[in-house]
């Protein structure tokens, strides 16, 4: 294949792969200007001079140029790494107490992970995140899809494999909503970006409740905007199969249908809260104490049954908060004295 | 000794990032020493002081802190040997976008932050393009598409380092970072170690394109730091 490719015109490689224009542009090479030269002559025509201003060599040019192109079919294929479940091997607690059981967390699946502050619901993620194998103070270990996960599988995934979503995060860069979420499609290397970039943006705007435009600059979004738009991006466009949640409960989004979208995109979602709507709209809950992981329950048909009253008082409570946030006076019509 | 050159723009979480990754390494009972290379400001120092980590700040006022770097580089590393340390770990704000401390066949480390913006990576040079490793933090305060977005930008510069996501507050994922540190292989000595990336500027014979680290090498303005106690100029030895 490398020789196939080496023969071929910049032209040719650009249609066989749009995105590795983003490759030329790093070495500041016009792909248009240069589109009918062989790539294994690009070296010879822009001259060693021209790699060594770069930095680099044309040498180093060719060879990246390869790395780049299986790193990008990785990141197309989601580096082959379809995470079916995730075990959470026993670790202990801070007294040095052995953990009663594993757990298995399967795709599609919401677990809420519950506990009061500073009992260990973070160390849990963070175990999950780096997929630790006995190495971290719990010496928990993490299973993928049945089995240990080797050091080049813990190393490469590059933070791909598990997304994080948390109240502190906010979009830094200086682009509006379209702009962002094309910038984004285009790393991700998918072939239709103006189809997905709208349906991220639609998804996001009925996650948000108070609509925004595409030319909203993202750090103009409001926390709940933000937070909606977070949401849709991660479930649809990142290729990470993990999702894990850190108290976003009063972020003013749609808590419900936020979950249902990560979960119908395959997603493992992990969700460290408080709140009881976003705990009993999980499958599951596990109890954090002192360190450890201490029950697991499931959510019982029982407890289902009230998820749609818990929903309509946590709907009140929005709309209250708010009328607040407006500075408008509070409408009571609807509540009992 | 195992020597770990770590470079990067100013406040991309260089020295926390080291000070998290120290912790690790001392939890497996290794020793560490820092040399922090800076230009003007000796603040580092403190930090790694307050946590016991033996450091010792080389300033290089007018001269490019990088080739201030490779003129002291031996030197350093004796001061580490001196003490017996398993790991010197040395920290270089990189202010010029030029030079980087970079070595052959030394793991070089280039930490880079979420917020720096999508185009710095294109801007940063040899000392993010030529590294080993590339960490890149603050994670926590930006999107998962930023994050993503970013290390992509980060992949197109350098196709062949291995990115890695620290946070420099809580040192989550520096774990990987010691993992990685203590697979280095262990040097002796700089002499006759090569530079990853010709110098430009015209200071001294690194500015002049010398690339062999050495005594005999060093010509023309160099300082050296002083590692011994008492003050010691280039001329005097
Ligand atoms: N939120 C956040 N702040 C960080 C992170 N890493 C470093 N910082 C902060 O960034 C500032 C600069 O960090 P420092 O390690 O001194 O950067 P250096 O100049 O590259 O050595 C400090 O206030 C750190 O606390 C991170 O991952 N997340
Ligand atoms: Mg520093
Ligand atoms: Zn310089
Ligand atoms: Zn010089």
């Amino acid at each position: 294949m490398r020789t196939d490719l080496l023969h071929m015109t910049i032209n040719e490689l650009r249609k066989m792969m749009p995105w590795i224009e983003d490759y030329f542009s790093a070495f500041a090479i016009d792909s248009v200007h240069y589109g009918n030269e062989k790539l294994e002559e690009l070296g010879s025509i822009l001259g060693e001079d021209y790699f060594i201003e770069m930095e680099s060599s044309s040498f180093a040019f060719i060879d990246g140029f390869f790395l780049f192109i299986e790193q990008a079919r990785a990141l197309q294929q989601g580096n082959g790494f379809t995470v079916e479940s995730l075990t959470v091997l026993p670790g202990r607690n801070k007294n040095d107490e052995k953990e009663a059981f594993s757990i298995e967390l399967k795709k599609g699946e919401v677990t809420a992970i519950v506990g009061p502050t500073g009992s260990g619901k973070s160390r849990l993620l963070a175990d999950i995140e780096s997929l630790s194998q006995e190495d971290t103070p719990t010496g928990r270990k993490i299973l993928v899809n049945g089995r240990a996960p080797d050091d080049e599988e813990r190393f490469s995934t590059e933070g791909r494999f598990i997304a994080q979503l948390s109240q502190n995060m906010n979009f830094v860069m200086d682009l509006s909503v379209e702009e962002f979420l094309t910038l984004h499609a285009e790393s991700r290397m998918v072939n239709e970006i103006s189809h997905v970039v709208q349906k991220i943006y639609d998804t996001a705007n009925i996650l948000a409740g108070e609509p925004f435009s595409r030319e909203t600059p993202v750090t103009e979004l409001s926390g709940g905007q933000s937070r909606a738009l977070m949401i849709a991006d991660t479930a649809l466009l990142s290729p990470a199969s993990v999702v894990l949640i850190d108290e976003i409960e009063n972020a003013g989004v749609d808590k419900i249908r936020s979950l249902e979208l990560l979960v119908s995109n395959n997603k493992i979602v992990l969700i460290s809260t408080h709140d009881p709507l976003l705990a009993l709209s999980a499958d599951q809950r596990l109890v954090i104490q002192n360190g450890g992981i201490s029950k697991l329950l499931k959510t019982t048909q029982d407890e289902k049954k009230y998820l749609k009253s818990l929903e309509k008082i946590d709907n009140k409570l929005t709309f209250l908060r708010n009328q607040l946030r407006r500075g408008e006076e509070i409408d009571f019509s609807d509540f009992p004295v | 000794m195992r020597l770990v050159t770590v470079a990067g723009p100013p406040s991309s979480g260089k020295t926390s990032i080291i000070i998290k990754t120290i912790e690790e390494l001392r939890q497996k009972g290794f020793s560490i020493g820092v040399v922090k290379f800076d230009c003007l400001s000796a603040q580092d120092e403190n930090l790694y002081s307050t946590h016991n980590i033996p450091v010792k700040t080389g300033l290089s006022r007018g001269l490019c802190p990088d080739h201030f770097f490779v003129s002291n580089i031996e030197e350093a590393l004796k001061w580490a040997k001196g003490r017996s340390f398993d790991f010197l770990i040395t920290e270089s704000a990189g202010l010029c976008n030029r030079c980087s401390p970079h070595i052959k066949n030394v793991l070089a480390i280039c930490v880079i932050d979420n917020l720096s913006g999508v185009n710095t990576p294109k801007k940063i040079g040899p000392m993010l393009k030529l590294a080993d490793i590339v960490v890149i933090t603050k994670g926590d305060i930006v999107s998962q598409a930023e994050r993503e977005v970013f290390a992509y930008r980060v992949r197109q510069v350098n196709p062949r380092g291995m990115i890695i996501q620290i946070n420099g507050v809580t040192g989550q994922g520096s774990f990987y970072l010691a993992k990685l540190m203590e697979k280095t292989s262990i040097i002796e000595t700089l002499q006759g170690a090569t530079l990853r990336f010709t110098m430009p500027g015209a200071l001294c014979s690194y500015c002049l394109g010398e690339r062999k680290i050495g005594d005999d090498k060093q010509i023309g303005v160099s300082k050296l730091v002083n590692f011994r106690g008492e003050e010691q100029a280039k001329g005097e030895e």
